[in-house]
């Protein structure tokens, strides 16, 4: 058996609210699928649970709780439900130390611990966070019957090792219910990000850094590889600043991931959080996952797609709650430059402005250029201004080779 | 061939679908629809996803420039 829980949806959730199941108790439910769509202050997002098998009794909708607390118990082949009801923090008993979120009651399930097997089966999901973590999934103990390490299992273990997956947030008034999907209260969502910034400004030790790229022959191959397009399959000069971010980010591990309890933990996957403005006011920087790993096509259709679903509704929960670093690239009507305030647990945030035409030294001459200002804040907790001008540097030399991108 | 008219109603309907609170009849005919309606480089771009594949026509990308302001628009779809 496994608990479904409220997932943390960026570092200033507290709580959520179920407002549609969109699966009925006895549905058979796969890692991935979307089962609710919880409201936010970021809005109605759909929210994918993790785990595999028969979901239970369901958290009732419209009522606001918590990140972590059960919303619906899955169970695996042949097991019977528990007499608890969801809604509760639960603890497993019987396997390690039970952990529960600070100040909820628990209730015991008296749950008869699983058989093992020597080598336990681990969900994919299980074994992404696990390698996040740094955790050997196969030595977690599986809280399924037919001994699978699930997702749930991983971030208990992560919790029991003094790392709760949600660290301690300023507090916000709770969210009144709406329902509207896609739709957001702009006070809600500007109340979210004084949040989420202000944490970042009283807590994590800026530095900032700020270089110049030429851009013309990433400008060059961009116009050259979208003459013979049609329109559907052009690319923006963003898809190339988010690959080669995402490449130089590989070798400067200690850029991407997270700082939280004191501790930076380095994240093995780079999950780029896209800076989207939302008509009405308001950003939201959602993650494309794995962007080190995708074709420029394929980023170029990932963050369309994204773009579309922040706007007009059904961002996941995963995309939320996944980014390890932050790009926010200001576009051709933005500010020339910009200097960004990091996202809470992250350690880092590029920036790039709108590229401008501008004299420029080449060869010892004086010529016109389209240039790039390209910025990076990060957190002086986790690295040096050394080791940021090296990830600055390995974008410009990316950048000089587009079609290697 | 479309009329005048015809383009202005494509062009209102396709922008509908990226920016749902635009109004286009409030934009000069002159004006830059971008800077007036707050379209970005992703908005622009799916702009012309729409125009190209409601009219069928390619739409190189050297002549978007075209495309910024309706005069340009229609001249442009109306040749």
């Amino acid at each position: 058996m496994a608990e479904f829980r409220m997932p943390a949806l960026g570092a200033d959730m507290e709580t959520g609210t179920v407002v549609e199941w969109l699966v009925k108790p006895g549905a058979h439910v796969r890692s991935g699928d979307v089962v609710a769509v919880v409201e936010t202050h970021k809005g109605a997002i759909d929210v994918e649970c993790f785990l595999d098998g028969i979901i239970g009794e369901l958290v009732p909708v419209g009522q606001a709780l918590p990140v972590g607390a059960v919303l619906a118990q899955v169970l695996g082949p042949g097991e019977v439900a528990a007499a608890s009801p969801p809604g509760e923090a639960q603890a497993r008993v019987g396997g390690e130390t039970a952990v529960t979120q600070p100040g909820v009651p628990v209730a015991a399930l008296g749950a008869p611990a699983a058989t093992r097997s020597a080598r336990p089966k681990v969900s994919p999901a299980a074994r992404r966070r696990a390698a996040e973590l740094g955790l050997d999934p196969e030595r977690l103990s599986p809280g399924t019957a037919d001994g699978a390490v699930t997702l749930a299992d991983v971030e208990r273990s992560a919790g029991a090792q003094g790392h709760p997956r949600v660290p301690s947030a300023p507090a916000a008034a709770p969210a009144p219910l709406r329902a509207a999907r896609g739709g957001f209260d702009p006070a809600q969502m500007r109340q979210a990000i004084a949040a989420a910034m202000g944490r970042s400004k009283r807590e994590i030790p800026h530095y900032y850094l700020g270089t110049t790229v030429d851009f013309a022959r990433a400008q060059a191959w961009l116009e050259a590889y979208n003459a013979a397009r049609l329109p559907a399959e052009r690319l923006l000069a963003a898809v190339l600043l988010l690959k080669a971010t995402a490449l130089a980010l590989r070798a400067t591990p200690q850029l991407n991931g997270f700082y939280e309890n004191d501790t930076f933990r380095p994240s093995g996957p780079i999950h780029v959080g896209w800076a989207i403005s939302l008509r009405g006011g308001g950003l939201v920087a959602p993650a494309i996952h794995d962007a080190d790993r995708l074709g420029l096509p394929q980023l170029m259709t990932a963050l369309r797609d994204l773009v579309q679903r922040a706007r007009a509704g059904g961002l996941r929960g995963s995309e939320l709650s996944d980014p390890t670093v932050t790009v926010t690239s200001l576009g051709d009507r933005g500010a020339e430059s910009v200097l960004g305030v990091i996202y809470p647990p992250q350690v880092a945030i590029l920036g790039f402005g709108r590229v401008v035409t501008r004299p420029w030294v080449v060869d010892g001459a004086v010529v016109a250029r389209p240039l790039l200002s390209v910025s990076l804040a990060a957190d002086h907790r986790a690295s040096d201004g050394h080791l940021g001008s090296q990830l600055l540097a390995a974008i410009d030399e990316a950048l000089q080779h587009p079609d290697e991108l | 061939m479309l009329n005048d008219r015809q383009i202005r109603t494509l062009a209102a309907d396709v922008l509908a679908g990226i920016a749902p609170e635009a109004e286009l009849s409030s934009v000069g005919d002159h004006e830059d629809l971008r800077e007036a309606l707050d379209l970005d480089s992703m908005d622009f771009l799916n702009f012309v996803i729409g125009l190209s594949e409601r009219t069928g026509r390619p739409i190189p990308e050297a002549d978007a420039p075209k495309l910024f302001t309706m005069a340009g628009l229609v001249a442009y779809l109306g040749g």
